[in-house]
């Protein structure tokens, strides 16, 4: 009886070992799976081609992603650029200034807006931003334009960006120890005095990664981005052209990538370039964020 | 007091009360995007849904403004999420339970193996989407429920195992050691102790892991399919309600399109329910635990 249960613990260990090397290992497997599969046209073109070229015309055997790449840093751009200022001041107040009563009202409802589905969102985008954009924007600023533009894109993702880069930046400020605000108090410092030289200076790295893991969300989003940025496959020239985003670009071609040669190649990939991009931004802001625990405790 | 140095106090204090209303604008404005989708969704979807909405399958011609409703879409997404968290769980209990219970302290492996699930996480769903699509053309798979099941399991198992890692983390060690010094192996102090201690935690790691599985669209897009009828075996494809809003949002018809708002207002429902489910189950399942 004891040693059955002996085995089953050895047999046990081997098997949860076994999963363990497994998940830690998806993201090679990944890497690898999408690499064997865009081989055939990275074997047809040079890799500088492919990314460089802004011809895509698939039917005639060009495949140039420049004008997707471009739009995804472009939708990109603006959201962060609109997402940073609100969230850290967001997280600032909800750190430094609020209420224990106020964050436990405003933190759930934040997660609430994590938890809403991408297509929600892109409803949301057609049903306000995009009729926003073309009937009141875009007139201001003396252009004509659909309203399906990198700004849509950029502002839909903003919202979508708001709650990670919150959430981040909430735990960094949870890092820094109590006593080096109190001590900034002491001396006479205001409250936004501490949270500027003090908080902010000694958060900063953290902050960063936050930011950093809010751009990689925004540059693999999808269907958000697929429903609101226009997809017209262009290098944008402001923020009122219309994008066709890298993930946009994947998604909607599903169907007829199988048809034509090379074309689901070039599709996987354009995927490769998204995960290698995406997990190089993670790896980068994750090693920041161990240090910065580690460096407090 | 000099009057420069009532003058810098002022301009201190001035600072300071400009930046707190910053902060506050900043933080309504964030609550009130939340509040300005649900009231879209609400106002635009309500008028739409209808029992048959929620109780038929496509008739001929429904993307044209005929009759019918997404059932195929809410079953097909339920199956598709349920399978999908099932899975998950099988695989994330087993590699918590390893990180925590079995492995070494300070293990090398397990630190990289939690760095590489939280990578993971910030993947995007496309290319979960677009790695399961690999996968298939490995096995000679269609698109079909099992394929969609893999893609969505594989999305949600960093969400997942990593939530449950931070519950059974807390764990007392005097509690595991209690149980090993009357003689239980590992194994039976991992099921029988760690999962009572953690099964609040447990289930809201997997609400949200079903939550986040039942939203996505882009993982399944290649490898979940799309029908018009209920899925009546795994090899089958599957319809889900994030791409049944998509494609009739997609449609140049007014009727259809309002459907994809009721649709939406589902999806959102649904979602809100897992949410608030969520919050009532971590705090009333705690029967087990030991304080």
């Amino acid at each position: 009886m004891q040693k059955l249960q002996i085995i089953q613990d050895r047999v046990a260990r081997q098997v949860m070992f076994a999963l363990a090397a497994f998940a830690g290992l998806i993201v090679f497997l990944m890497a690898f799976g999408l690499f064997v599969r865009s081989r055939p046209i990275l074997e047809s073109f040079p890799l500088f081609e492919l990314l460089s070229s802004s011809s895509w015309h698939p039917l005639k055997g060009e495949f140039g992603l420049f004008p997707f790449l471009l739009g995804t840093l472009w939708v990109t751009g603006v959201s962060i650029v609109v997402a940073v200022p609100f969230s850290l001041l967001c997280a600032i107040h909800l750190s430094e200034y609020a209420t224990r009563r106020i964050c436990e009202w405003v933190k759930p409802l934040i997660d609430l807006l994590a938890g809403i589905p991408s297509v929600v969102y892109g409803i949301c985008g057609v049903l306000i931003i995009v009729p926003l954009i073309k009937n009141h924007l875009a007139p201001l600023f003396g252009t004509f334009s659909t309203g399906y533009t990198v700004l849509a894109g950029g502002l839909v993702l903003a919202v979508m960006v708001f709650p990670i880069i919150i959430h981040v930046a909430l735990e960094v400020f949870s890092s820094v120890p109590y006593e080096v605000r109190e001590a900034s108090l002491a001396l006479g410092a205001t409250k936004w005095q501490t949270v500027k030289l003090v908080v902010l200076r000694k958060a900063m790295p953290g902050i960063i990664a936050a930011i950093v893991l809010g751009i990689s969300r925004a540059f693999g989003e999808t269907m958000a981005v697929l429903m609101v940025a226009g997809n017209v496959a262009r290098v944008p020239k402001s923020v009122f052209d219309p994008a066709y985003p890298l993930p946009a670009l994947i998604a909607n071609n599903y169907g007829e990538m199988m048809s034509v040669p090379l074309y689901d190649s070039a599709l996987l990939l354009a995927s490769l370039v998204l995960l290698l991009v995406v997990v190089f931004f993670n790896i980068l802001s994750r090693f920041v964020l161990i240090h910065v625990e580690k460096g407090i405790q | 007091m000099s009057r420069k140095g009532s003058s810098k106090v002022n301009t201190r204090k001035v600072e300071e009360q400009f930046f707190k209303t910053l902060m506050i604008i900043a933080t309504l404005i964030i609550i009130s995007t939340l509040g300005v989708i649900l009231l879209t969704v609400i106002m635009k979807g309500l008028p739409a849904l209808s029992l048959s909405m929620i109780t038929q399958t496509p008739k001929g011609g429904y993307y044209l403004g005929k009759e019918g409703g997404i059932l195929n879409a809410i079953i097909g997404s339920l199956y598709l999420a349920g399978g999908a968290t099932v899975l998950a769980i099988l695989i994330s209990l087993p590699i918590v339970m390893y990180f925590n219970i079995y492995a070494p302290k300070k293990s090398l492996f397990v630190s990289a193996c939690r760095f590489s699930l939280d990578v993971l996480w910030g993947v995007p769903s496309i290319v979960f989407g677009a790695f399961g699509f690999t996968i298939m053309l490995f096995f000679g798979l269609r698109a079909s429920l099992l394929g969609g099941i893999i893609a969505v399991a594989l999305l949600v198992l960093p969400v997942m195992s990593r939530a449950m890692d931070e519950v059974v983390k807390m764990i007392p060690r005097d509690l595991l050691e209690a149980s090993f010094s009357l003689g239980a192996t590992r194994l039976q102090t991992a099921a029988k102790v760690v999962v009572r201690q953690a099964l609040p935690g447990i289930l809201t790691a997997v609400l949200v892991a079903f939550g986040r599985g039942i939203g996505d669209a882009a993982s399944v897009i290649f490898t979940a399919g799309f029908t018009d009828s209920i899925p009546t075996s795994i090899l089958r494809p599957a319809a889900t309600l994030p791409l049944a809003i998509f494609f009739q949002l997609g449609t140049p018809f007014p009727e259809v399109q309002d459907r994809a708002y009721a649709s939406a207002l589902v999806l959102t429902a649904v979602i809100l329910i897992i949410s608030i489910l969520s919050r009532v189950l971590a705090k009333s399942f705690t029967k087990h635990v030991v304080k």
